[in-house]
């Protein structure tokens, strides 16, 4: 780097060369380092909080062009938007700590030496790799009444057939059971990395003491795996307030709302009854809830996790 | 990191930069000026039609020397979002397919242009299309719209089933009571899981407009864009009919999806449905059995909506672009051409001219079947038709679901949604 600093004619005292040039190299470092951000922040005013600022602004006016908080009375009355958030709410709460435990539990199983792990592995990865679409029109067979692989199977051995997908009480159940068989081997693999990454001398010294199985598991292992463990709980808890895709091919929200998401019912808002001044309160309403969300998980949570 | 390098890194991310600018800048100026029109057209029913439907342009492409970019666009609500998007940044078709049930939200988005802004003497469209299909472009005392893809809503029965239920396979259901009955000896006899299955998703609105025409209902098209007749005795009436066949079981418990329909009808899971005639083709080509088609039954009177979609002339570009496009859609309309799309897709073919020609004459005589729904339309009433349509639809669709899925009764489920769609044509009201 010092190539690049011209000399000056006469040379100043020592100490007046350092400061200045340790004041041009830092400038320089600062535009640099932000010349180097410059294509990611384009992309991410661009298509991230211009949007957000443009949905606020949309939200804050009347159909009719009026700025007012019209459209926020709208939310607090409407009881569609209670439902949509209360239903993804429960399917939340239905599918995160479900597909963890799950993923957590097959990240052990195939970290173990056991025969044909790599198959195991890919088997469990495999739901992963399919894209949202295509696994929902799976299930949509899976779930069809009379036809679907389920009803036969519960016919054969006697049990009474649901309409799964067509009944209020058992979509919104239906649907979490897909999720959760989507979503639990993607977080398997970084269980498993996180895994791999642990030292064997941990498990050496534990047996040495004496200590079981179980109780390695909660004292090491699971204390160790927790900055993996935030990571996921973070993707897993947005992920279920943003991937709508199977609602689409499976549903449509229906019925009556029953297995509606806040995401879908804001492109439903946006793009069939071509409200956008509505359809950005909700979105609003969605940023709200994610940022509260990732507050809470990056203030409160950060403290209990152990990085090495 | 030497001076060289990071020039060189540098250079490199304002490239990124750049390039992801460029990419974002769209291609305005290029797609515009060649003379070319774009055309969105969605296909709602089975089968693949969109070749059909792209010959059909290609050859009134043809004959007027105007060229045509065909986009294939989805479903009616795939390609009426995808209409509204463009036209907002300036870059809608100028001639889209769309349902008729639209009209209004189109008129009041300023998305469309009155047929008589291109043609002064439309009187030739008054010949060419039956009088119901004709109406539901009409609005505010202008035509807007010429009819397409029209249907109505006929009833399918399987033959086979009907004669191991031991019942008269050429003598359909025609009243309600008589729909009832066969339907329960048909599972009675074990002749098919289910008796009849009426869909109640995506277009359960409209299989709920039929049953309120048949119990007599008036104005259930709405008037100027107002629904009101969801409340009406006669609406309550047909509701609580449609429960209490899903109650007793011949028909699949909670909602029954309109896609899954003819698919539990061509599997011998129903023996009877009730389903859009623009699925006749498909079922024609995938049924392994003998079919029938018939009018559906009455209660106090025979009726069904009509249903579909009619080509729009979009408001924009130049005077000239319209008028091809009008040009477009008139060739569309022609007889010969509407005969040959009745024919490939099920769809009724949309006038008397139409079905004078030699070969929908034969097809007619062949497959008696096809002619059903034009004898229909006699009795045919023009769809629901509102202001706000995409809102009011779903809030009919939601209301018939939670009363089919026990949430509510039909009187009150029905009195909240006439309300609540009151509340959204608020603005509306003259």
């Amino acid at each position: 780097m010092t190539a690049a600093i011209p000399s000056p004619s006469a040379a100043p005292p020592p100490e007046e060369r350092r400061r200045r040039f340790s004041l041009r190299s830092r400038l320089g470092d600062q535009l640099f380092a932000w010349a180097l951000l410059a294509p990611a922040f384009v992309v991410l005013i661009a298509f991230t909080h211009y949007p957000i600022i443009r949905s606020a602004w949309s939200s804050a006016h009347s159909r009719g062009g009026d700025l007012g908080v019209q459209q926020y009375q709208r939310l607090l009355e409407d009881p569609v938007f209670w439902q949509v958030l209360r239903n993804n709410l429960w399917f939340a709460l239905g599918t995160v700590p479900t597909s963890m435990a799950l993923a957590i539990l097959m990240a052990v199983w195939v970290n173990n030496k056991l025969r044909g792990k790599a198959f195991v592995r890919l088997a469990y990865f495999t739901p992963t790799i399919l894209p949202m679409v295509a696994v929902a029109s799976i299930w949509l067979f899976f779930f069809s009444p009379g036809i679907g692989p389920i009803d036969q199977l519960l016919n054969a051995v006697g049990l009474p057939t649901k309409n799964w997908l067509g009944d209020p009480s058992t979509v919104l159940p239906a649907l979490m059971v897909m999720m959760i068989w989507k979503q639990a081997g993607f977080f398997m693999i970084f269980y498993l990395a996180g895994l791999q990454n642990m030292s064997p001398e941990l498990e050496e010294a534990s047996t040495l003491e004496g200590a079981s199985r179980w109780y390695h598991f909660r004292r090491v292992t699971f204390p160790l795996l927790m900055p993996t463990t935030l990571f996921i709980f973070v993707v897993a808890v947005t992920d279920a307030f943003k991937i709508i895709d199977h609602l689409f091919i499976m549903t449509g929200g229906g019925p009556n709302n029953a297995s509606n998401l806040l995401l879908f019912y804001i492109y439903d808002t946006a793009f069939s009854f071509f409200d956008p001044n509505y359809a950005g309160a909700l979105t609003m309403a969605l940023v709200v809830i994610l940022s509260l969300i990732a507050i809470i998980q990056f203030t409160v949570l950060e403290r209990r996790v152990h990085y090495r | 990191m030497s001076a060289r390098s990071r020039t060189l890194a540098l250079v490199a991310s304002l490239a990124t930069g750049a390039l992801v600018l460029t990419g974002c800048g769209g291609d305005g100026d290029s797609s515009e000026g060649s003379g070319t029109l774009t055309m969105y057209y969605p296909v709602a029913v089975g089968g693949p039609l969109t070749d059909v439907v792209d010959e059909l342009i290609a050859s009134c492409s043809e004959e007027h020397d105007i060229e045509v970019e065909a986009v294939y666009s989805g479903s009616y609500e795939d390609t009426m979002t995808k209409a509204q998007t463009a036209a907002r940044s300036g870059q809608g078709p100028d001639l889209a397919v769309l349902l008729t049930t639209d009209l209004y939200t189109l008129i009041d988005n300023e998305l469309i242009v009155p047929l008589s802004s291109v043609d002064d003497d439309l009187s030739w469209a008054e010949d060419r299309f039956y009088p119901a299909y004709l109406a539901s472009g009409e609005a505010e005392g202008e035509l807007w719209s010429l009819p397409f893809q029209r249907s109505t809503i006929v009833q399918y029965h399987n033959k086979e089933i009907f004669e191991a239920a031991g019942l008269d396979p050429e003598s359909p259901p025609t009243t309600w009571d008589e729909l009832v009955d066969q339907a329960t000896t048909i599972q009675a006899e074990g002749a098919a899981e289910f008796g009849v299955e009426i869909p109640s998703t995506q277009f359960g609105n409209w299989m709920f407009q039929a049953m309120a025409i048949q119990t007599g209902v008036e104005d259930t098209a709405g008037v100027d864009g107002i629904v009101d007749y969801l409340d009406d005795p006669g609406s309550v009436e047909a509701l609580e009919w449609w429960k209490s066949m899903v109650d007793d079981g011949i028909m699949p418990s909670g909602t029954t999806e309109w896609a899954s329909t003819p698919e539990d009808f061509l599997q011998g899971r129903t023996g009877i449905m009730w389903h859009t005639t623009g699925n006749l083709t498909n079922v024609k080509s995938n049924a392994d059995f003998e079919f029938g088609v018939s009018m559906l039954p009455a209660n106090t009177q025979p009726g069904s909506p009509t249903g579909g979609g009619n080509l729009y002339v979009f408001d924009k570009g130049d005077e000239d672009t319209r008028a091809d496009a009008y040009t477009i859609a008139k060739c569309l309309t022609e007889p010969e051409l509407a005969a040959e799309w009745s024919m490939e897709s099920g769809y009724v073919a949309t006038g008397p001219e139409a079905w004078e020609t030699d070969t929908m004459a034969e097809y007619a005589e062949e497959f008696p079947q096809a002619a059903v729904a034009r004898d229909q339309l006699e009795v045919a009433v023009g769809e629901t038709t509102s202001h706000e349509n995409g809102r009011v639809s779903q809030a009919i669709n939601d209301a018939i679901a939670a009363v089919l899925t026990g949430g509510t009764e039909p009187q009150d489920g029905l009195t909240q949604l006439q309300s609540s769609i009151d509340d959204i044509l608020a603005p509306y009201q003259g």
